[in-house]
């Protein structure tokens, strides 16, 4: 299990090397120069400026650069942000606890709705039950998460007046009262997320637990006089849920995506809506840290799916 | 019988009598017998046609400008005169939405196309040489997939937007820009369909007996590997518009996309989400459209993948 886990973590780095070659790319080919207001200042003599260019290696070769930009990211100094006057680093880590929350309770939400409605509706294939629910999960993955949560914003907060629209992180309640007040303004973001979610990863259950169902060894498990019960949750289940892994994971980026969208709408303090308001305030150091955060956060996504799949497959661990 | 269950769950699996009568002539005939079988397939295909002919000649038929501002009727919900209501400009939400329709389903139409040729192109490059070449598109195309999309779609807007319109004008420099960045963050999972299936279709007793007679690669490729390929891919195309539909909407609703001033269904749900107590109407117009269109797209590529799938019986 030891060596498995460090030969997927090996694999990791070339990955996360590409990424941040891509994101570094993106930045250097980008035709916006930082020393470009410098330049057009005429209280600035273009000696100092050309020096201030050499002393921050704008004139360096590419791959230079690079390697400079690479190690101070590995070391944590990610800059310094303009907006916010503190460093990006400190800012990402105010933030991140907000977003992992948000993100990790619509999954769960999305889980625990998906795998009962998705097994359910495989073992009895065509019957009203599965025409509605994947109907259900047809319409749950067409809807696109800002009009969903606009659409939620309208009913229960204008319309019902039920939940608070804008999510606070300075509640000055303590006590039980703390934790419901963050409960109900979680609510809206986490189901908006989640019913995206569940939507998609129902027909990966189903379409995969069908796949399972009428393979042989089930039919054993059958004749050998397991309850129906044990059969689903032991012998199909497990062998099921390894593509709905795949998939799972593949759609992870497709996910912080929404995160970013759910964030926007309610005004959640992630790191998400600071990606988006940075953007708009032009906060280059900000929105670099940002985007590679969640590229990290995709990879380590990766390397848990391999994880599961070497506990749903004892197989794989011996590979 | 593992492989005889259908894998859609909305195609009746009692349709099939009377199938047996009529003499099939083509490929593609006996593909729209089987797609027509489908009914919320079918009926999709037709809603989407209406949005699709509303958003080409609604402009001509429904005349009032996009930007006709009137004070007068600010905010007003639907009436006669104005069928969708009105923004807080008091400029006609019908009309904006006609011709946003035309730029959204334009940018997922071309999307579509830079994803579908830049997939075909790594998948087929990739299922024909072995060794190196394949190995490195297809670590190229798992590090395209973990790549966060949206993130670097935000970022390379960022970084592009402004010299780009300053180069070919602002609306066709984010035309370009969006259909470019969404086609080439969506051609991986169509590269990973079309050399899994260059890979088994390239060992078959057809493109032996070709390769036998002399046809160059090239040949193989285009008269006999890739139309037999083409299935998936269509079924892939059908989708990646209605993602691209759903990514160009996303970007404008979080304020990044097309600028204010070109009303695309995102951009008018973004100025929308300011006056949702007092004009829900501005809101839920284009929302439903996205939906409409989102959820008929989809339903289409379920179709078809049920007509393009030989195992199939229907």
């Amino acid at each position: 299990m030891t060596q498995y886990l460090l030969r997927r973590l090996l694999i990791a780095v070339p990955s996360l090397l590409g990424i941040s070659l891509v994101l570094f790319s993106v930045l250097a080919l980008a035709p916006g120069d930082p020393f470009g207001e410098l330049a057009a200042n005429p209280n600035v003599p273009p000696e100092v400026a050309a020096e201030l260019r050499r002393k921050f290696g704008m004139d360096d070769p590419v791959l230079v650069r690079y390697w400079s930009w690479l190690t101070a990211m590995l070391q944590g100094s990610w800059g310094f942000s303009f907006v916010s006057r503190m460093d990006v680093d400190l800012l990402i880590l105010q933030r991140l606890p907000t977003t992992l929350l948000v993100i990790g309770s619509s999954q769960l939400l999305a889980l625990a709705i998906a795998l009962p409605v998705g097994i359910y509706a495989a073992t009895r294939p065509y019957s009203i039950f599965d025409q509605i629910a994947s109907t259900l999960a047809f319409i749950g993955f067409s809807l696109p998460t800002f009009f969903t949560g606009i659409v939620l914003i309208l009913i229960f907060s204008i319309t019902l007046d039920w939940l608070p629209f804008v999510y606070r992180a300075d509640i000055a309640e303590t006590g039980w009262r703390f934790y419901w007040e963050h409960f109900r303004q979680m609510i809206m973001p986490v189901t908006v997320l989640g019913l995206f979610q569940a939507g998609s990863w129902t027909r990966y259950v189903r379409s995969a637990v069908l796949d399972v169902i009428r393979l042989d060894y089930v039919t054993t498990a059958r004749s050998k006089g397991l309850p129906e019960r044990v059969v689903i949750a032991k012998h199909v289940v497990r062998n099921a849920l390894i593509p709905v892994v795949t998939l799972v994971a593949l759609q992870m980026p497709a996910i912080f995506g929404g995160a970013i969208v759910t964030e926007q709408i309610f005004r959640v303090p992630g790191i998400g809506s600071l990606l988006i308001s940075a953007m708009l305030a032009n906060d280059t150091p900000v929105i670099m840290a940002v985007t590679f955060v969640f590229s990290v956060l995709v990879i380590l996504c990766n390397l848990l799916a391999d994880l599961l799949y070497g506990w749903l497959d004892p197989r794989i661990s011996y590979r | 019988m593992a492989g005889s269950t259908p894998a859609s769950p909305t195609a009746s699996p009692a349709a099939a009598t009377g199938a047996g009568a009529q003499m099939v002539s083509s490929p593609g005939g006996e593909a729209w017998r089987r797609f027509r079988r489908h009914r919320l397939a079918l009926g999709s295909a037709f809603i989407l046609g209406v949005i699709l002919l509303a958003a080409m000649l609604g402009p001509f038929v429904w005349t009032i400008p996009i930007n006709d501002i009137d004070f007068n009727a600010r905010l007003s919900p639907p009436s006669l005169k104005h069928p969708m209501g009105t923004d807080d400009l008091g400029q006609d939400l019908l009309a904006r939405m006609l011709y946003g329709g035309r730029i959204s389903l334009a940018v997922g139409l071309a999307a579509m196309v830079i994803a579908i040729t830049v997939g075909v192109l790594v998948g087929a490059v990739a299922g024909m040489s072995r060794g190196s070449v394949d190995a490195f598109l297809m670590w190229l195309t798992d590090l395209f997939l973990s790549l966060p999309q949206l993130p670097l779609l935000l970022l390379i807007f960022y970084l592009f937007n402004d010299s780009l319109k300053k180069l070919v004008g602002p609306e066709t420099g984010v035309f370009i820009l969006v259909v470019a960045v969404i086609g080439g963050l969506r051609w991986m999972p169509v590269a990973r369909l079309v050399r899994a299936q260059f890979l088994s279709l390239r060992e078959k007793e057809f493109v032996e007996a070709a390769r036998a007679l002399g046809a160059s690669p090239a040949r193989q490729v285009v008269r006999h590997i890739l139309p037999n390929a083409m299935g998936p891919v269509i079924v892939a195309a059908t989708i990646d518009v209605a993602a691209a539909i759903i990514a160009e909407s996303t970007l404008s609703f979080l304020g990044l996309g097309f600028p204010p001033d070109i009303p695309t269904w995102g951009r008018i749900l973004f100025d929308a989400k300011d006056h949702l107590d007092i004009a829900p109407h501005w809101a839920l117009f284009p929302g439903m459209l996205i939906f409409i269109t989102v959820l008929t797209i989809n339903y289409i590529g379920d179709g078809l993948r049920d007509a393009f799938d030989p195992r199939r019986v229907l």
